[in-house]
């Protein structure tokens, strides 16, 4: 049977065609999409799965498989904070908590207003400064519970 | 750029880029991931910047490297040739480094690095005891490349090797060259490389394959990041001999989704080895033709394994098969390929220049030549050590890594990542090699090792690796996916003090069931950390069970904090920090903790000035009753 699909993304044929069609770039084009648009929409799945001829059922294996996939929408900004062993016995798990605390959501969650989400990750190899935390792709070492209060403000009033 | 068409071309551009760069000083600044978090980009900038403001230009050289080893001290800056090393260098220093040491050659002192034993300053990077006992022959190219540049690679010799195996050896004199050098892959399994070459050259079928394994997800191992951000040609180098050597023009680089720069540095040495003729038809002038495909990883540990790995280059979900056929035979799209690790890769340029014999030189009997290891956790000095193999535990954790900060006591070293083992204080005079540690029941992994001190619980440590293994087991074989989560539900009931008489053998049952019966590595080695822990640590598995005690104080439900009424000076730190509000008293009014509210995040220990050091943790069962109400009242 046929999806039918309310409107075509241009965006997602400009990847597609990128890969030439090729099948086995399934992975790579999800994960250029989700960087695109930071999570996989129905629609998007589906558009992928006609225009590469693969089945639906199995892009969604994929897609949750895959940590680096999200089938919800994700927030404007992403913290992450490093759960790696280093990072782990260095106190992650309290700059988690302080995360938690400064964002009001939880690990995997995304505010209300969709401004923030949080997640965790095992190690992203820069375990000498640990414990760490990544705000829209810049590395933090040890951020002291105000360092964070500030990086995360300075994130609120960003145009 | 000129095309090289044959290695006379390379040697001559070789002479060109050294006469160009001849007796200028040169500027090495860290910046890698690491440096990055605090800010080595715009030190690199202000060396730049300042340079031309100073009239310099053309006079020295910025180099923006990857990692030298000494993450911990980044950003560093090394003036070479003097070999001048400052450490935690701020935009705000690079003037004078400028106007002092590159322009005249002057030593600021107090950019140096103070030795924390002997407060003595140090001048030369080596001198410096992080450095002084280790042996950097893969890792130590980093600090002359600047990351981006193929031309720094070039004019250390680089590609040479590849000239000498293109025109002066068959592939057959390579692989038994890499055969006699005894190299063993570095990913973990410490499989003969040569041999796995021979697999795959004699299995039928073509084409071939080679792929480059960077999908380093161990948490607390980063040398491969290290090697594929600062010297991402070595790995194409070492790849392209490996290939000729095989038979294949395919090659595959499969890189974690969590290494952004590793992935951009990468593919930019891809374009400039095209651009002269390294890489694509006809290389160096030869017959031999060869291109690669980079991948990046989507977020799944078990992608590390070769042929869930594989499945994943096919765009397929990552999921381990039954091996045989092994990849050598029956790889990707079902052809003959070659899987090696990036420091695997990245060290067979040095075999093939340097000869064997020189290779063979280090280390041990059944395990050659030096391993980068990353040394974190609780520890003076952590960063990338590399050693000859056979260095002590204790060496390593001592020597190089200056032991353990804070006064702390020395508990217990975790090697090789979540399937690895912990080892405690009285082995620590093993010679590190893959079959030692076996025989204590960790593995060499990917090289990482982690230090625990003191305050660590050592079940908790197996609860954490346990619970990570689970998050990251495919869930394609039963004995892996239901053992490992069993395994963690009883760990999380003996941590939270709900422990059962017979758990610990229960453990050891299905730990047992889980290795002997699992599909692929990672089921296999997943209960190390359990067994390893339960071998050397029992008793702290049975205090948690018997006594619901943890002699660590680190598990959360069977401690307590406590602020000691005649050491509180009332300062109210503790009170307005507190998150869950949990804390009571006044000005003059000596705090107590709401046991009851308490979450027990620690915050109070923190901030609680050192000069009070009035919250200790404790036994849950042992906290004294509070004081009455006037006798909190502090007067002075």
């Amino acid at each position: 049977m046929v999806q039918e699909l309310a409107e075509v993304d241009k965006e997602i044929d400009k990847i597609v065609g990128k890969y030439q069609g090729d099948r086995s770039a399934l992975i790579q084009v999800l994960l250029e999409i989700q960087r695109q648009n930071r999570w996989l929409s129905k629609d998007a799945l589906k558009q992928v799965s006609q225009s590469l001829g693969v089945a639906l059922t199995q892009i969604y294996h994929i897609a949750t498989f895959y940590k680096a996939f999200s089938l919800t929408p994700r927030g404007r900004h992403s913290v992450t904070v490093c759960l790696g062993t280093a990072c782990q016995v260095r106190g992650a798990p309290r700059l988690l908590d302080k995360a938690t605390e400064t964002l009001k959501i939880k690990e995997g969650e995304t505010s209300a207003d969709m401004q923030f989400s949080l997640d965790t990750v095992r190690c992203l190899g820069c375990c000498a400064i640990g414990p760490v935390m990544v705000v829209d792709g810049e590395y933090y070492g040890k951020p002291s519970g105000k360092e964070i209060d500030q990086i995360i403000s300075a994130k609120e009033i960003e145009p | 750029m000129p095309r090289l068409n044959s290695a006379a071309d390379l040697e001559k551009l070789r002479q060109q880029i050294l006469d160009r760069d001849d007796g200028k000083r040169v500027v090495s600044v860290t910046n890698g991931t690491d440096g990055r978090t605090r800010h080595s980009e715009v030190v690199v900038q202000a060396f730049v910047s300042e340079i031309k403001k100073q009239g310099l230009a053309g006079k020295l050289i910025v180099k923006s490297t990857g990692c030298h080893g000494f993450c911990e001290q980044e950003p560093t800056a090394l003036i070479l040739p003097e070999e001048i090393c400052y450490v935690g260098v701020k935009p705000e220093d690079v003037p004078e480094i400028v106007s002092q040491t590159l322009a005249k050659g002057k030593v600021i002192e107090r950019l140096l690095y103070e030795d924390p034993v002997s407060g003595q300053k140090i001048t030369r990077e080596s001198e410096i005891p992080f450095y002084k006992s280790q042996n950097q022959t893969v890792l130590g190219n980093n600090r002359f490349l600047d990351m981006k540049k193929i031309d720094d690679y070039i004019a250390l010799g680089g590609y040479s090797a590849l000239a000498k195996v293109l025109f002066e050896m068959t592939p057959g004199q390579v692989i038994e060259e890499v055969k006699r050098s005894g190299l063993r892959g570095r990913g973990g399994a410490g499989f003969p490389t040569g041999m796995k070459w021979e697999f795959c050259r004699n299995a039928p079928g073509e084409p071939k394959y080679v792929i480059v394994n960077c999908d380093e997800g161990d948490p607390g191992a980063y040398m491969d990041r290290s090697l594929m951000e600062g010297n991402p040609h070595s790995v194409l180098e070492g790849l392209l001999m490996g290939a000729y050597a095989i038979g294949t023009h395919d090659g595959y680089i499969y890189v974690r989704a969590e290494y952004p720069l590793a992935v951009e540095n990468v593919d930019i040495a891809i374009r400039q080895a095209e651009e002269y003729g390294l890489l694509g038809q006809n290389i160096l002038g030869s017959s031999f033709n060869f291109k690669i495909n980079v991948q990046r990883g989507a977020g799944a540990f078990v992608c590390g394994e070769e042929t869930a790995l594989i499945a994943s280059l096919e765009g397929r979900i990552g999921e381990p098969r039954q091996r045989p056929p092994f990849p050598a035979t029956s790889g990707l799209w079902g052809k003959p390929t070659n899987i090696n690790n990036v420091e695997t890769w990245a060290t067979v340029p040095l075999i093939i220049n340097r000869g064997s014999k020189w290779f063979k030189s280090l280390g041990t009997e059944r395990s050659k030549g030096t391993k980068i290891f990353s040394l974190v956790g609780k520890l003076k000095n952590t960063g990338l050590v590399e050693a000859p193999m056979g260095m002590t535990l204790g060496d390593i954790v001592f020597n190089i890594g200056g032991g353990i900060p804070d006064g702390k006591k020395f508990k217990a070293v975790q090697t090789g990542g979540p399937s690895g083992g912990v080892i405690p204080e009285r082995l620590l005079n093993t010679p590190v090699d893959y079959e030692e540690l076996s025989k204590l029941g960790a593995i060499m992994g990917s090289g990482g090792m982690i230090v625990m001190d003191e305050d660590t619980c050592l079940v908790d440590v197996a609860r954490y690796f346990i619970n990570f293994l689970a998050g990251e087991s495919c869930g394609k074989c039963v004995p892996c996916r239901e053992g490992i989560y069993q395994m963690l539900k009883i760990l999380n009931r003996i941590c939270e003090g709900n422990g059962r008489e017979g758990d610990i053998e229960l453990l050891e049952e299905i730990g047992e069931t889980v290795r002997d019966f699992s599909l692929c590595a990672l089921g296999r080695t997943a209960p190390n950390p359990v067994l390893s822990t339960i071998r050397y640590f029992r008793d702290e598995y049975e205090a948690h069970i018997r006594d619901k005690r943890c002699p660590a104080l680190a598990c959360k439900e069977l401690i307590a904090y406590y602020i000691e009424p005649d050491k509180c000076q009332a300062c109210l730190i503790c009170l307005r920090n507190c998150p869950a509000e949990a804390i009571t008293g006044d000005k003059k009014i000596v705090h107590v903790i709401d046991q009851e509210k308490c979450t027990k995040c620690g915050t109070c220990l923190e901030v609680c000035p050192p000069r009070f050091g009035a919250v200790t943790k404790l036994d849950r069962a042992k906290v004294p009753e509070p004081v009455r109400q006037e006798a909190a009242v502090i007067r002075k």
